[in-house]
């Protein structure tokens, strides 16, 4: 085999690679990008029912209830203008606490109601999670939570 | 006092580092050896005065010096002494510290132990080098200094945050710096073999041990991040996927593919140019690590900075770097003259598969982590992409390569017998089959989990042939064998244990994905769970306070058939100091699975106001407890083989012909490895 050769087909062989990087991304892409939405985002752009999506606000104060006897857990996600209810079933995080920020990830039922199978607080006293904070900004009720935050 | 000589010893290890990243240059130009000796005292100077500036800020946090912003923000006077010491690089400045030791570390390496390398190479590598050092340093001095004094002092400061208050985290940031920043030699290395214009096989001999350590760590650092978050975050998972691990887990395959590469540069003298592009591309994905960890992009407990200045700082430097060595790239890589040929089966061709593999898998796990910041940046639309992404594309590029690990390494440097490697397998194919079949007979499917530990056994087992092979195990009389073992070469002994880590590690990774048992349940005194032939019994709670916490312990009885196996004690912590609670998992492990309890909410009201939280008081005896139990199989087998890894690069590092400083011996002297038999 000659250099000119080889180096055509090492070429060829990082195009295949290349190619298919591409075709996994891309067929991947399709299935697993999960989006964001705000709950006000929820009721004006009519978000997709049954479709994995994530949703993130404040924990809305006294809206957290147990249901008795399980371990399922209603509460509800502001942004200040408008909610969400969410559910879930499970141990919530350490810092989840009614006021502060949060996201959930999971679908969206028919009754509008959010049934959460993740659920993810922020990781310390200081720290909101951009997407939260960005759709408080959005939401023009950022300044607010920033002094009760804390 | 102290602070201000920390202070100024790294405005003056500053200004060594500039003048090392000149001078030296100059000198390698024009050949004067004065001017190019110079550097390795340089680089000596400037590792000396950044361990002085962090002793400095070392000291200031070890006795609680309030005067210090820094120590203010990420210390407290209670914190027991080891956590006083983490704290340091706990926090945006003090990891930048750490960053600029470890790379003044690797560069006084190269001054101390590169006797053997050409003068004009040495003092390339020790300027470049300088010049990543001046670019870091200026960036603490500029925009993020550790020393910056508060007035008045406060009282006590605001602690650490609890999660990161524990041993293993400690030690995750150094090993993973160590990683990180060790590819900045072989960075080095390249740049400097670019400017000279010469690439040989002593440059892939030189390269080695430096890839090696830096994977080495890297390896570790990995490894310890995702045993402390599977311990500490208590969700029973291992990794993520989360942006923070991708950065350190690009680096981290371009490390490897880089690893393998750097041998054909070494034996074959081909691949140069390939292997020139994946040192620039391992550093820069590090570079590129620390600029999505520091810049504050990603939202992640391993993001400290939110400064804008700062994340500027670094995305200049992160473009001055990748671009200016990529450009520099383009025009020399061309004269690169290629080495040896090899036919299309032969072990280089499988090292570039292996290559072309792990290069592919980096691409997909760095479109994942950057699309989304891509996105929002153009404006579009908020995304995350979470583990189905990267499990529906990597995945499918590491079966191939693991699959074709143990043929690989059977066949002969230029032009390889693939039939006969495959003839040679047979007892891989046994093993294979036969834990295939135990397994479907234990637990059944699914297929994918059977296929994925029959891959795990061809790994290991192609890792143990392809040694019988080498030592001529049975086939020669067993002194000989003996004697063959002895004389191995080292880093054949490392291959051969460090493939087997791999192996490990996909037997962890297929048990625990596929055969995971998750149990979450309300509990109440006396109440039991059956998972996995375990019966879980809740005993009660009690109070377990520690030095800077308070805590409430579960007490849960295991019994298997009615004998006691273990009692396990998951604990909900909070700390007053910072308002926060924590949940400590507790993991009881056979090595065969772990057994894991998460003491979850209480069903008890809040206190109101925010105090104390509810699960301190003891609770009425009827108290339901929210707990999750999870049963992983092999889990620990993960980072068993991360371990075993790791001591294969360490046994291949201690290599005669790798060892860092060993004296040039003629070839005579050293015995060449028996090549492919």
């Amino acid at each position: 085999m000659t250099r000119k050769r080889r180096r055509l087909y090492i070429l060829l062989l990082f195009m295949i690679g290349i190619g298919t990087a591409a075709a996994l991304t891309l067929t991947a892409f399709r299935d697993n990008l999960v989006f964001f939405y705000s709950p006000t985002e929820i009721v004006e752009k009519n978000a997709p029912r049954d479709r994995n999506m994530r949703i993130g606000g404040l924990v809305e104060m006294g809206s957290v209830e147990r249901t008795p006897g399980s371990t399922e857990v209603r509460f509800r996600v502001t942004d200040l203008q408008n909610n969400l209810t969410v559910v879930y079933n499970g141990a919530l995080p350490d810092l989840f606490r009614e006021g502060q920020g949060v996201i959930a990830q999971g679908q969206l039922g028919a009754d509008g109601v959010f049934r959460a199978r993740e659920v993810l607080a922020k990781h310390d006293e200081n720290y909101m999670p951009p997407e939260v904070a960005e759709s408080l900004k959005r939401s023009g009720r950022w300044q607010e939570t920033i002094g009760q935050g804390k | 006092m102290i602070a201000e000589a920390g202070h100024f010893a790294l405005l003056l290890a500053l200004a060594i580092a500039l003048i090392q990243a000149i001078v030296p240059l100059i000198g390698a130009a024009r050949g004067d050896a004065a001017l190019m000796d110079f550097a390795r005292a340089a680089a000596q100077a400037q590792f000396a005065f950044i361990a002085v500036a962090f002793g400095c800020l070392t000291w200031a946090f070890v006795v609680s010096d309030f005067t210090v912003s820094l120590v203010v923000q990420s210390s407290h006077s209670a914190k027991p002494l080891l956590y006083k010491v983490t704290g340091v690089w706990g926090n945006h400045e003090g990891s930048m510290v750490l960053w600029v030791l470890i790379l003044a570390l690797f560069g006084a390496a190269i001054a101390v132990f590169g006797d053997n390398l050409p003068p004009a190479l040495r003092a390339r590598v020790l300027s470049v080098q300088a010049m990543i050092g001046v670019a870091f340093l200026a960036f603490i001095v500029l925009t993020s200094n550790p020393f910056r004094r508060v007035f008045p002092p406060p009282a006590d400061g605001n602690g650490l945050n609890p999660i990161l208050q524990d041993p293993g985290l400690a030690f995750h940031p150094p090993l993973l710096y160590l990683g990180y920043v060790g590819f900045s030699t072989v960075f080095s290395f390249a740049v400097a073999a670019l400017i000279e214009g010469r690439v040989d096989a002593a440059w892939g001999r030189w390269v080695r041990p430096w890839t090696l350590a830096a994977w080495a760590s890297l390896t570790l650092g990995i490894a310890l991040g995702s045993w402390w978050a599977y311990y500490e975050l208590g969700w029973g998972g291992w990794w993520f996927w989360d942006p923070v691990e991708n950065a350190s887990f690009m680096p981290w395959l371009v490390g490897a593919a880089l690893l393998h590469s750097a041998i054909v540069v070494e034996k074959r003298d081909a691949l140069k140019s390939w292997t020139i592009l994946l040192a620039i591309l391992a550093f820069s994905l590090s570079l590129i690590g620390t600029f999505l960890v520091r810049s504050g992009v990603l939202s992640s407990v391993h993001a400290f900075a939110v400064d804008p200045a700062r994340g500027v700082f670094i995305l200049v430097i992160l473009i001055v770097a990748i671009g200016g060595s990529l450009t520099l790239y383009a025009i020399r890589a061309p004269s690169l003259k290629s080495g040896g040929l090899f036919a299309p089966i032969s072990r280089e061709a499988g090292l570039v598969v292996n290559n072309l593999l792990l290069a592919t898998a980096t691409l997909t796990v760095f479109l994942g982590t950057l699309y989304p910041l891509f996105l929002e940046a153009m404006g579009g639309a908020k995304v995350s992409v979470g583990p189905p992404f990267f499990n529906a594309t990597f995945v499918p590029l590491m079966v191939p390569l693991l699959f074709l690990v143990p043929i690989g390494s059977l066949l002969a440097w230029k032009r390889g017998d693939l039939a006969g490697a495959l003839t040679r397998l047979w007892a891989a194919a046994c093993a294979v089959l036969v834990i295939v079949l135990a397994a479907l007979w234990l637990q059944g499917g699914p297929v994918g989990a059977l296929l994925g530990l029959g891959l795990a056994a061809w790994l290991m087992a192609g890792a143990l042939v392809e040694w019988a092979e080498r030592i001529r195990l049975f086939r020669a009389p067993f002194a000989e064998s003996v004697n063959r073992a002895v004389n191995l070469p080292r880093s054949a002994w490392g291959m051969t244990i460090a493939h087997f880590g791999v192996g490990v590690i996909v037997a962890g990774i297929t048990a625990t994905s596929a055969w995971q048992i998750e149990r979450v349940q309300l509990m109440r005194v006396g109440d039991a769970i059956e998972i996995a032939g375990y019966t879980v019994r809740f005993a009660g709670t009690d109070r377990a306070d520690g030095s800077n916490y308070l805590s409430r312990r579960g007490i849960f009885e295991v019994t298997r058939d009615g004998r006691a196996v273990a009692t396990m004690y998951p604990e909900k912590r909070f700390f007053p100091v910072q308002g926060m609670p924590t949940t400590e998992a507790a993991i009881r492990t056979t090595i065969l699975a772990d057994l894991y309890i998460v003491l979850g909410d209480i069903e008890a009201p809040n206190a109101p106001g925010g105090g104390a939280p509810n699960f301190l008081p003891e609770p009425r005896p009827d108290t339901a407890w929210t707990v999750r139990i999870y049963y992983n199989p092999l889990v620990p087998w993960i980072w068993i083989g991360a371990v075993i890894a790791v001591l294969g690069g360490v046994v291949s590092l201690t290599d005669r012909r790798h060892r860092v400083g060993a004296p040039r011996r003629s070839r005579a002297l050293v015995p060449e490895p028996a090549q492919g038999d």
